[in-house]
């Protein structure tokens, strides 16, 4: 059965802020998208909990006024956890019941299942590359799954052919979360151990740039994590998207000028703006790296976009 | 005791106990010499994309496979299936075929990373004992428990990112028989979780069971030395007369900042624990595991030799019977299969917490 072109519609969504800006920063950040035109919005620290300026109450404040301009909050548990300081903080996050959940890793999962929390959302972390994984994922009563960034989305499609009871979130825009790691790069880096790392990581608005020996931006170190220096950019690949079911896009949030590439990818999704014209101003604003689009094609992720 | 039995049943997570020490085979020859230096277990792949050692000319086919698990079985041991990448949108029958022929071919365990394998395994193989790969990145006891609920897995295969400290915690809390590694080469991305290899290669350990596979590498040299090159992106340059590695790209040399020629992610070093062991064995690690499928029969036959008279040793002396100490002649016999020449505790330690 067709569903009606409104529903066929692509929506935005912002994903979890994955760098540790300062206090002040993040609270402007997330007061302009109260008027941004994005459906979603995820709120969390994803990354490290040593990121102690933003605390539980702090996000459950930020997610209360975001949804009272709106929009749809939901609320992301650490990719990889460890300790039991920081299962305790995915309890917490799990236990809340004002706002959905987006599983990082099977503990959280675990935790939802077992609180019969729903609906929740199935992170790009969790490791979903067939239709079975995404049912066996789902089972705990997802209403929505990101797929993980290496997928092509001709894969997308075959794991969750439209319509599905499940909207598919593809990684629309942004540095790509390739790797975690118990090691902490950005302190290696500034030859700190993990515990006295002085929170180094504030000083860089988009993770610290890793290049080759011949000088090509390559990644970019974001404390435990590891994201390609480049960009992922899907704004260019309606047609696909649309052939694959996604329903939402994740626009990852960058340092600077995120506000346009918002505007930008309203343009095309919600009012039919011409994306090539859309693409060359991307090119042309300083983001932080150049566009690829590689892994929506079945290519190494790092193949930019045509 | 001296070998554990075909089926030995879970007992409290947290008891100390001899752990079986797993080696990796990927070859009939490197089974062979693996229990012939006392493998308790030996873990293998088939030759196909099923397995994260996805490599040509290693690996085993069904009559292999069958040849391995009946010298196995002949001296009490077992023969433990990886089955450890994720099944692919466009076709799962491999990992159902495998999944078939683990139950046929009598492997003693299946280690299985994708929730879509478990279940299949679980529905239509009741009577296959699952172990959760290292893939599946379980880190704590929440994630391992997901997985015996609705899967009814034996054992955790741990990521190689946890301390020894949360090992010991997990150990504690975790209802599931724990396996950790013991020696091998190091990821130090969470296993599983790692995107990098697709990322500038198109391939990934997920997806196609490799990680900067060699069909990807590319030497250049030149009078100022040797570069090294995955997907045309320059991973290290060796200098004239430097010893040169594999491009493995965590592992390269980069720039960030001011720092040139910089390992920014991790050095090439191999983990070894044989320090920890007495530790490992009281917190009651059920399994230690050698990494190393793609190695040679050699590097299996003298690392297994090593880890056996060490998990005898410090089993005897937690059990009260003389002392366990790291003897110099492992060390150097270890030290000499490890990359780089390098040893680590790896996280388990965490010098640079």
């Amino acid at each position: 059965m067709m569903k009606r072109p409104d529903d066929m519609r692509i929506g935005l969504s912002v994903g979890p802020l994955l760098y540790w800006w300062p206090r002040e920063a993040l609270l402007n950040f997330y007061a302009d998208l109260a008027d941004a035109p994005v459906r979603s919005i995820v709120l969390g620290e994803l990354v490290c909990s040593r990121r102690n300026e933003i605390r539980f109450e702090d996000w459950l404040a930020i997610a209360r006024e975001l949804r009272a301009a709106g929009k749809e909050v939901r609320l992301a548990t650490m990719a990889l956890v460890m300790s039991e300081a920081e299962l305790r903080t995915l309890r917490r996050v799990c236990e809340q019941d004002e706002f959905a959940v987006e599983a990082g890793d099977a503990a959280a999962l675990h935790v939802l299942s077992r609180l019969r929390t729903r609906p929740l959302t199935l992170g790009p972390h969790l490791n979903i590359y067939s239709a079975a994984a995404l049912r066996e994922h789902a089972a705990p009563g997802a209403d929505r799954w990101v797929a993980p960034v290496e997928l092509s989305l001709e894969a997308v499609g075959r794991i969750n052919p439209a319509p599905s009871a499940i909207a598919t979130e593809v990684w629309g825009f942004g540095r790509l979360p390739l790797a975690f790691s118990a090691r902490c790069f950005t302190a290696r880096h500034h030859r700190l151990q993990k515990d006295d790392c002085q929170f180094r990581c504030r000083d860089d608005a988009d993770g610290l740039l890793l290049k080759t020996e011949e000088g090509e931006d390559f990644l970019a170190l974001n404390g435990i994590q590891t994201q390609s220096a480049a960009l992922q950019c899907l704004i260019a690949q309606g047609p696909a998207l649309a052939g694959a079911g996604v329903q939402l896009l994740r626009l990852s949030p960058c340092g600077a000028h995120f506000g346009r590439v918002i505007e930008l990818f309203d343009a095309v999704f919600a009012h039919g703006a011409d994306a090539g014209a859309a693409l060359a101003e991307m090119r042309r604003l300083p983001l932080p790296g150049r566009l690829v689009d590689g892994f929506a094609r079945r290519q190494p992720g790092l193949a930019e976009v045509a | 005791m001296t070998n554990p039995s075909a089926r030995d049943l879970p007992a409290p997570a947290a008891q100390p106990r001899r752990p079986q020490l797993v080696c990796p085979a990927g070859s009939l020859r490197a089974l062979q010499l693996a229990f012939d230096a006392g493998a308790d277990a030996v873990y293998l792949g088939l030759k196909d994309a099923t397995n994260a050692r996805n490599f040509a000319g290693l690996n085993f086919d069904a009559a292999q496979v069958r040849e391995g698990v009946a010298f196995a079985h002949r001296l009490g041991r077992q023969v433990l299936m990886a089955l450890n990448t994720f099944a692919d949108a466009r076709d799962a029958e491999p990992w159902r075929r495998a999944v078939d022929q683990a139950a046929e071919l009598g492997a003693d365990a299946l280690i299985v990373a994708d929730s879509a394998v478990l279940a299949d395994a679980r529905r239509r193989h009741p009577q296959l004992r699952l172990h959760l790969s290292v893939q599946a990145s379980a880190t704590n006891c929440e994630a391992i428990d997901f997985y015996r609920e609705r899967y009814g897995i034996e054992r955790a295969v741990l990521p190689r990112v946890l301390t020894l400290q949360q090992v010991q915690h997990l150990l504690r809390h975790c209802q599931v028989p724990v396996e950790v590694f013991g020696f091998g080469s190091l990821c130090v991305m969470v296993e599983g979780r790692c995107a990098l290899s697709s990322y500038v290669t198109g391939q990934s350990p997920n997806t196609a069971g490799v990680c900067s596979p060699p069909g990807a590498v590319r030497w250049d040299e030149a009078a100022d030395g040797l570069r090294a090159r995955l997907g045309g992106v320059l991973i290290d340059h060796y200098r004239p007369g430097e010893p040169r590695g594999y491009p493995t790209l965590c592992k390269g040399r980069f720039e960030v900042g001011a720092l040139r020629h910089d390992y920014a992610l991790e050095e090439p070093t191999s983990l070894n624990t044989l320090a920890l062991l007495p530790q490992l064995i009281a917190s009651g690690v059920g399994a230690i595991k050698i990494e190393g499928r793609q190695r040679s029969p050699r590097y299996v036959a003298e690392v297994t030799r090593v880890w056996r008279s060490a998990i005898d040793a410090a089993w005897a002396a937690s059990q009260g019977s003389g002392r366990y100490s790291v003897q110099p002649a492992w060390d150097a016999q270890l030290a000499h299969w490890a990359e780089g020449g390098q040893h680590t505790l790896g996280a388990y330690d965490r010098p640079w917490r």
